[in-house]
């Protein structure tokens, strides 16, 4: 009985359980990563700290640095992929993002909504939310 | 569509299809629960981010996070983490190939570069404390100190397990178990990764831009 039948565990490598002759070796593979992670890490400090960008787009543009970074984690250092012996594992992935997505965008939106339909006149906005 | 084309496929060769093959073996079984795990534990720091992100404005006019914190320190905290993320996963082939002093290395390295991690975070929480930025400040700082912090547990729970795994590789050699469970601290370690590179994210980088 061969055992491709089943799913692979999250975080082996699919290298070392399949073909010996790989393109890539298992360390280059997490080589790649770290030096992309360290490129998008410099990239995210670069952007907080330079005025050169249009100033609106830098929250944004960070979001996107992060998840980009977050997929290289994702793909080289827990080599979550998307081949048929890793659907649990990327099913079970994607509920989390979900959830994640609605607790956090969820709550930022709600509150937001909150304290502008709440906000209050004109003589206690110098003390806004003290406790 | 590929799959249906791989289930023929493999039917027509004779593997028995999953429901007749038995259960997953073992190693597959405990790292997928651990995975469930993990994703749940970021389940839980997305309602820490969340509630970060809604008070990061209610300073009750005490210190806000551009005033707080020190670039540089994050800076070399991300590395770090990143490099200890690296090392980490050399330490898994290692356990992979079976070479007991190159895992006793990397685990040494990443070890040290866990603690140099906390002990930045311990001094920059301490110096917060000593101007007068503690958690009862203002809500910005409790959530501020409770979603670090919380990372800050978890990277301290890491090196404990990291520590005993240590001990139990040197005990017990590389039984699947200790293996099963040298993979578990492999995705927890990287998990605890991901989570950092949304903190110097919103927290830091953010933080000092608004």
């Amino acid at each position: 009985m061969s055992d491709t039948r089943f799913d692979r565990a999250p975080g082996d490598s699919p290298a070392s359980s399949r073909t010996e002759s790989k393109a890539l070796s298992d360390v280059g593979i997490y080589t790649i990563g770290l030096a992309l992670a360290v490129a998008l890490t410099a990239i995210s400090f670069w952007v907080a700290n330079t005025s050169l960008l249009w100033a609106p787009g830098v929250l944004l543009g960070l979001a996107v640095l992060a998840i980009a970074q977050m997929g290289v984690h994702l793909v080289f250092f827990l080599h979550i992929t998307t081949g048929p012996d890793s659907t649990n594992n990327v099913l079970a992935l994607a509920l989390g993002v979900l959830i994640v997505v609605l607790v956090a965008a969820g709550s930022i939106f709600i509150m937001a909504n909150l304290s502008e339909t709440m906000m209050p006149p004109p003589d206690l906005m110098t003390m806004p939310m003290r406790h | 569509m590929d799959t249906a084309v791989m289930v023929d496929e493999a039917n027509i060769k004779g593997t028995p299809d999953a429901s007749a093959a038995g259960p997953a073996s073992k190693r597959i079984v405990v790292a997928y629960g651990f995975w469930i795990f993990l994703l749940s534990d970021v389940v839980m720091f997305s309602a820490l981010f969340a509630s970060y992100a809604v008070l990061v404005r209610a300073t009750a006019d005490g210190p806000a996070g551009d005033e707080l914190f020190n670039q540089m320190s994050v800076a070399i905290e991300t590395a770090c983490l990143l490099a200890s993320s690296y090392t980490c996963g050399l330490m898994s082939l290692a356990v992979n190939a079976r070479r007991s002093a190159v895992v006793y290395l990397f685990a040494v390295v990443t070890f040290v570069l866990g603690a140099a991690f906390l002990n930045l975070e311990i001094h920059e929480f301490a110096a917060m404390i000593a101007r007068g930025a503690t958690p009862q400040r203002s809500a910005f700082l409790s959530a501020f100190f409770t979603l670090v912090g919380c990372h800050g547990l978890h990277v301290t729970a890491g090196l404990v397990w990291l520590a005993v795994m240590m001990a139990q590789v040197a005990i017990k050699g590389f039984r699947p178990n200790i293996e099963r469970r040298l993979l578990c601290f492999a995705l927890f370690w990287h998990t605890l990764d991901i989570v950092w590179v949304w903190l110097f994210t919103v927290v830091y980088l953010m933080g000092v831009r608004s």
